[in-house]
């Protein structure tokens, strides 16, 4: 294994055994395993004396979580794990913090492993926040002695000073997940594998969490995310890893892995209203050349609307607001009457949005009053790209690429 | 850098070392369980005091005023009952705990990893707690008995652990069995109420006929209570010497079969609950 390799996984696979009484069933009992057991001894008696075949126990079925699944992790490096329900993104975090060994294949990691798969693990609804802090400590692998240098950071972090000695039943939810997530973020692993855990709390809170992690992220730690939040993948992930129903389908760049997660082939994208009907593509001939390039958005509004104005918000990966258009501004809509629709389109200057994802906030107004808002119901994915001359040594940050000239005004020596 | 791998059916190499390095864990876990417990204190310590409390007046009542039985060596009846009561409240206490601890920290073993022996065996600290408030009760008995304990009372703390020994095979046995077969549990409180009889808590095992005795101790409490009286009753008790052997050995199997059953489980219990 190369020296900066610190996960390496072989052809990896997790099979559970579906049995068909079990999908009735959420526990097995023994009452149940002795009953079935006596009606199969029954059955095949029966069999038996009737001269029959004997018909097998209870029908099994394999379902494999994962299957193949090979890939490596750099140190340093920040893998999103991106992929639908059931694609295998927990089974894999599982397997991989321990928690329930691979059916076959291995994997080999170096370094210490903590595993953030919910946040709160542990917590005990009796204990006070404090002794709850050091519970969770320890649960997520911490030592004492660490728990207590850092109690005072992870106090401040949640902000709960005055409830530290109230038991946590009494803490609003938000006060709950900010405790919890506070104790997690402290952790200072080699590799740190977490799951969905970002989704928390007010946005605030969920905006320091973020800085948080890129701290993490920037002292070189290993870091392995699975979530569905795609714009903190984009804004954390140095690389992304997509799994489908249980098998690698990508493994490459961020924007590349988003892309193939939205199935955006044709890269346009449909959103469907009450009155409203809009779809959003790039555009642009020399695009992946890296030439500035338009947004084209498709819109249809279904009357009966007087006086219609459409606002069209655009956010960045972040969630940051990078401009907003109103229709009004381009030309005054007209209005439509019940049983007719209004078709047009509405096309951006060029502009070249950093590589990621856009998401758009949507709002019609009818006389100054919204009456249908939508947001990041639509999204497009801004493939990689790069307008410069020799690519940046890091990712550039920021929600738009700025071009610049250099020009030399003194004589090179 | 140490280098992990995880693979199917491989045995850990270095389970009793990880246990070691899990070592807080267990210690917080532990004192989670009895914070928790005598959070309320006042229900939580007089339930503790109560029960035990009771128990030894209606064994006394029953064995030694009605049925007549003797007590061993010069001990009043209720001292030689709660003697062994000592080490039964132990087991049962052990035993119910365990087998229902990993259900109960079910979240915790679905989300993160640690040697899963530490669960069961962190509620049995909560049943060592129960013990010396018993062993308080014990104590007060005697003054008031004036009944004073010889130089073997200093033997205790070994056979604290030889009990605690005692209840963890069993215990284990039943805690892995419980995660696969959930309504196993309802055994649980039935093995408890047979075993208080068939163990000699509320009478002497010197009564038992002579040819029975070594066998009697098939039953490892056996020894473990005889154990207990001989320390706590002092010179006029006697231990029955192959019997009590008899009883380790039980004893030890137990804790072996108890083990290998959990770790052989081990590995599915995250699939499982």
């Amino acid at each position: 294994m190369a020296d900066d390799i610190v996960i390496r996984a072989d052809g990896l696979g997790k099979k559970y055994v579906i049995g068909h009484a079990a999908e009735r069933e959420r526990y097995v009992a023994l009452r149940d395993v002795m009953a079935r057991g006596a009606r199969a001894a029954w059955r095949k008696t029966a069999d038996v004396l009737r001269g029959r075949a004997l018909i097998g126990g209870d029908t099994t079925e394999e379902f494999w979580a994962l299957r193949d699944v090979s890939f490596e992790v750099k140190r340093g490096e920040v893998l999103g794990i991106i992929g639908r329900n059931g694609a295998g993104k927990s089974t894999l975090l599982k397997v991989l913090s321990r928690i329930t060994e691979p059916s076959e294949g291995r994997v080999t990691i170096r370094g210490r492993v903590a595993s953030l798969l919910e946040v709160g693990t542990g917590f005990h609804p009796e204990l006070t926040g404090r002794e709850n802090i050091y519970l969770n400590g320890a649960v997520l692998g911490m030592t004492r002695a660490e728990i207590r240098r850092k109690f005072d950071e992870i106090v401040a972090f949640a902000e709960v000073e005055k409830f530290l000695d109230t038991p946590v039943k009494r803490y609003s939810s938000g006060m709950y997940v900010r405790l919890a997530f506070a104790v997690a973020a402290h952790l200072e692993p080699e590799i740190l594998v977490v799951d969905e855990v970002l989704a928390v709390g007010d946005a605030e809170f969920q905006k320091k969490c973020i800085n948080k992690m890129d701290g993490i992220r920037r002292s070189g730690r290993t870091v392995l995310f699975v979530t569905h939040h795609l714009p903190t993948v984009l804004s954390l992930t140095s690389a992304a890893m997509v799994l489908e129903r249980g098998r690698v389908a990508y493994r490459g760049s961020v924007s590349d892995a988003l892309s193939k997660y939205l199935h955006q082939g044709e890269d346009q994208k449909t959103m469907i209203g009450r009155q409203i009907e809009i779809s959003a593509a790039l555009e642009g001939a020399d695009f992946a050349a890296g030439a500035a390039f338009r947004v084209r958005f498709d819109v249809m509004l279904r009357g009966p609307l007087a006086e219609p104005r459409l606002g069209i918000g655009i956010n960045d990966a972040s969630g940051s607001r990078i401009s907003t258009l109103f229709s009004e501004t381009a030309r005054v809509l007209p209005a439509v009457a019940a049983g007719n629709a209004l078709h047009f389109q509405i096309v951006t200057e060029p502009v070249r949005f950093a590589p990621g994802i856009l998401s758009f906030k949507l709002a019609l107004a009818e006389r100054g009053e919204d009456i249908e808002t939508y947001e990041d119901t639509l999204q497009l994915v801004v493939p990689e790209y790069s307008p410069f001359v020799q690519p940046a040594r890091s990712r550039p940050r920021g929600s738009v690429l700025v071009t610049s000239r250099i020009e030399f005004h003194e004589a090179v020596h | 850098m140490p280098e992990l791998v995880l693979e199917a059916g491989r045995a850990d190499r270095h389970y009793w070392r990880d246990l070691w390095a899990y070592r807080e864990l267990f210690a917080i876990l532990a004192w989670r369980d009895v914070a928790v417990r005598y959070k309320q204190t006042v229900i939580g310590i007089a339930w503790a005091v109560v029960r035990p409390f009771l128990t030894m007046v209606v064994f006394t009542v029953v064995f030694g005023r009605l049925a007549r039985l003797p007590s061993e060596g010069g001990a009043p009846y209720p001292v030689m009952v709660f003697a062994g009561m000592l080490p039964w409240f132990l087991f049962s206490t052990i035993l119910s705990e365990a087998s229902s601890s990993l259900v109960g920290d079910a979240n915790l073993v679905g989300k993160v990893y640690f040697p899963r022996l530490i669960i069961p065996a962190s509620s049995a600290v909560v049943a060592l707690v129960d013990l010396a408030i018993n062993l308080a009760i014990l104590l007060g008995l005697m003054l008031w008995y004036g009944f004073w304990p010889s130089w073997r009372f200093l033997l205790l703390p070994g056979l604290v652990a030889l009990a605690t020994l005692a209840s963890l095979g069993p215990a284990l046995m039943m805690t892995a069995v419980n995660v696969k077969y959930r309504d196993f549990r309802y055994i649980i409180p039935f093995i408890i109420q047979i075993g208080v009889y068939v163990s000699p808590v509320g009478f002497s095992s010197a009564i038992v006929p002579a040819h029975w005795r070594f066998w009697y101790s098939l039953n490892p409490m056996v020894g473990v209570i005889d154990g207990f009286r001989w320390c706590v009753l002092g010179g006029g008790s006697m231990l029955y010497l192959p019997g009590f052997l008899l009883s380790l050995a039980v004893v030890a199997l137990f804790l072996w079969l108890g083990v290998a059953q959990f770790r052989r489980l081990e590995r599915s219990f995250a699939d499982l609950l």
